[in-house]
């Protein structure tokens, strides 16, 4: 039953369950796939995979599962002759399909090969040959639910062809997308009071009216706790040279975090390749508009959930050194990384968004650095994916 | 097939294209609730309705806010015309089965006939609701506790459900649906929906009008990408106005149709004049 395919999607990252394994057997069994690799191939996306995001990778397994199944060039060719002259499509009953249940791919080529050595000519509507019309399990306008579809009109394009295309590429989560798919991720980021602690303090209507209609017209008041999103947040972004490729992603961020108004708070703040003595409050990152970090570390409490962006890529010096300060009007007394770490201590929940994408972590120029600098805050790239991860850790304590 | 052997091919009206018919007759063969998400404007919930007309079913319309429950769509149980009742006491208000009125799938269940039912965005409903919805929509049964009463459907409809991803839904309620998204149509696909509403469109207009229509499409950083529904009173705009085919490309005409946010307008406005292909940011190798 080509189980390992279901194993093979897992490993490809598509959440195949159990569930919709016997599902896609139940949808064989009735013959959903239409007799060809391309009506499998739709068939099995549509119960087996429940994302666009995971498209892609299914369009990759499936080219890996697939490919040796599917016909060579030279060899459709000549099988496409003898199927030019088609005989009308065979309707078959229940009870003869039954005998057709089997689904072993690799057996099935390992026939179709045999039968194109044994095979000399066209040949339609028999059960055993290559043709149109009849119960071989090869070639087209025929039933054999186990079938190799060679050609024929109705399909015209090759389910692995189809498969590698990979025209769904865009929807991977781990690529870099839009404010939308920001917003959706950010929306996560909730943390409800319980309804179990704090005063009831408020009227609920609908459970009034309840108790008061069951109690036959008697006016009952019901109270309950009233829920509120308690998470704060804190965005602290890089504005430094470094950072100019990722604006568009960086904004893009900027403006989901703004719509998200599901925060109980949301501060922005922003910093030149590393932070030191003073944290900006607008992108330009001029003194006059700094605070000291100290005071920013005793303005907000530890509960706030920090997020920060940024490439994280910088001379060493800067991140290691007294005076390393990237602007030559500035000085600090003490190295960038000690701030890091004093900040990282403050909140109980932070996390280092990365535009540059994690396979370049260790190849990139500021290869160094990131790896200091991920030793003090976990870190995810800036993708939707990463964002997704990054905020699953926001919601537990370091 | 189990049931139905009628197979949805599409309407002259809506479009389907080959793998979105797979996937509406592989659920209603399964009997599994077909959850479709795509792009705004790609016609999700035009495809209940399609699928209605198409099979000559009933269709149901369940739409979904942002305060809807899970329980509204079995039945609703009256309580307060039952206290007005009680206190005018012109009615008598011990049978409490007169209180008790179904809900869309509570409808859907009870008709004497095989129905579509179209839950309709479902993502704008609280998280917790396709999951209250689960064992409802599995087993095709619900049970009034008021009255004791069990409501089974007596041919299971064919629910289809559509999403615009604004929440996540929980996995098990995924695992239990059949799943489509409807890819934004390409060129040619696109040609053969304007025709279904336009017949009558001169080819070239509609030529010129589809090119520049992708070429707004492809332009990076817009917040909002113009949809089929958009290109349509486009394409009607450019009809009534009467614009020569010719001018479409170079001048856009009427592009506050295609566009609605300012912004969007503006860079639109900008690439137009320099007709730069889509530009990427130079990667610098260097920090400062």
């Amino acid at each position: 039953m080509f189980i390992d395919f279901f194993y093979l999607l897992r490993s490809y990252g598509v959440p195949v369950s159990l569930t919709e394994w016997m599902a896609l057997v139940e949808a064989l069994s009735l013959g959903l796939a239409h007799s060809s690799l391309y009506g499998f191939y739709c068939l099995a996306r549509t119960v087996l995979v429940k994302s666009e995001a995971h498209y892609d990778r299914y369009d990759q397994a499936f080219q890996h599962y697939f490919e040796g199944i599917e016909t060579s060039p030279e060899l459709t060719e000549k099988v496409l002759e003898w199927l030019e002259n088609a005989l009308p499509p065979l309707r078959i009953s229940p009870e003869e399909r039954r005998q057709f249940q089997e689904w072993d791919l690799d057996e099935l080529r390992r026939q179709l090969e045999e039968r194109l050595k044994e095979q000399k000519g066209e040949h339609h509507g028999g059960g055993r040959w290559i043709g149109t019309g009849g119960t071989s399990p090869f070639g087209h306008s025929g039933y054999h639910p186990a079938g190799v579809r060679l050609g024929g009109s109705s399909v015209n394009k090759s389910a692995v062809k189809v498969a590698a295309e990979r025209k769904f590429r865009d929807f991977r989560t781990d690529e870099v997308i839009g404010v939308r798919q920001f917003e959706v991720a950010l929306r996560k980021l909730r943390q409800l009071s319980s309804r179990v602690e704090g005063p009831a303090d408020e009227l609920d209507v609908d459970e009034t009216i309840k108790a008061t209609a069951e109690k036959g017209g008697l006016l009952h008041l019901a109270w309950a706790r009233s829920r509120k999103n308690t998470v704060k947040v804190i965005l602290l972004m890089d504005s430094g040279g470094s950072m100019n490729p990722f604006v568009h992603i960086c904004t893009q961020l900027f403006i989901a975090m703004n719509r998200a108004s599901h925060f109980k708070d949301l501060r922005f703040f922003f910093f030149h390749n590393c932070v030191y003595d003073y944290i900006y409050l607008d992108p330009t990152c001029r003194p006059r508009n700094a605070i000291e970090t100290e005071s920013f570390l005793n303005q907000l409490d530890p509960d706030y959930k920090l997020i920060i962006v940024g490439d994280a890529s910088m001379a060493p010096s800067e991140l290691l050194m007294i005076d390393g300060i990237i602007d030559w009007s500035m000085s600090n007394s003490e190295p960038g990384i000690l701030w890091l770490k004093r900040i990282a201590a403050h909140f109980e929940h932070a996390i280092w968004l990365n535009p540059i994408l994690s396979e370049y972590w260790e190849w990139t120029e500021g290869a160094y650095t990131i790896a200091r600098i991920k030793e003090i805050f976990p870190m995810y790239e800036l993708t939707v994916e990463g964002l997704d991860q990054g905020i699953k850790k926001l919601k537990v304590k370091k | 097939m189990p049931e139905n052997c009628q197979l949805f091919v599409g309407t002259k009206d809506y479009i389907a294209a080959e793998e979105l018919q797979n996937s509406v007759n592989i659920s209603a063969a399964l009997g599994r609730p077909l959850l479709i998400k795509g792009e705004p404007g790609t016609g999700k919930t035009m495809l209940a309705r399609s699928i209605a007309e198409g099979l000559q079913k009933e269709l149901i319309v369940w739409n979904i806010k942002s305060t809807t429950k899970a329980q509204d769509g079995l039945y609703i149980y009256d309580t307060v015309q039952r206290l007005y009742d009680s206190q005018f006491g012109d009615h008598d208000v011990s049978e409490i089965s007169h209180y008790i009125k179904l809900g869309k799938l509570g409808e859907a269940f009870t008709s004497p006939e095989q129905v579509v039912v179209l839950i309709d965005e479902i993502d704008k409903a609280d998280l917790e609701f396709p999951n209250d919805l689960l064992w409802e929509l599995d087993v095709m049964s619900f049970n009034i506790p008021e009255t004791g009463e069990t409501i089974t459907a007596r041919h299971r409809p064919i629910v289809v459900i559509t999403s615009n991803a604004e929440k996540e839904l929980p996995d098990a309620f995924l695992r239990r649906c059949i799943f489509h998204y409807i890819s934004f149509p390409d060129e040619k696909m696109m040609k053969e929906i304007v025709h279904v509403h336009y017949p009558d469109l001169e080819d070239k207009l509609l030529a010129e009008a589809i090119k520049a229509f992708y070429w707004v499409r492809s332009i990076h950083g817009l917040q909002k990408k113009p949809s089929t529904s958009e290109l349509l009173d486009w394409v009607q705009a450019l009809t009534v106005g009467g614009i020569d085919p010719e001018k479409i490309s170079s001048e856009l005409p009427f592009l506050g149709v295609l566009l609605k946010k300012d912004r969007d307008f503006k860079v639109a406005s900008q690439q137009m004049s320099g007709r730069v292909p889509n530009r990427k940011a130079p990667m610098r190798s260097f920090w400062r």
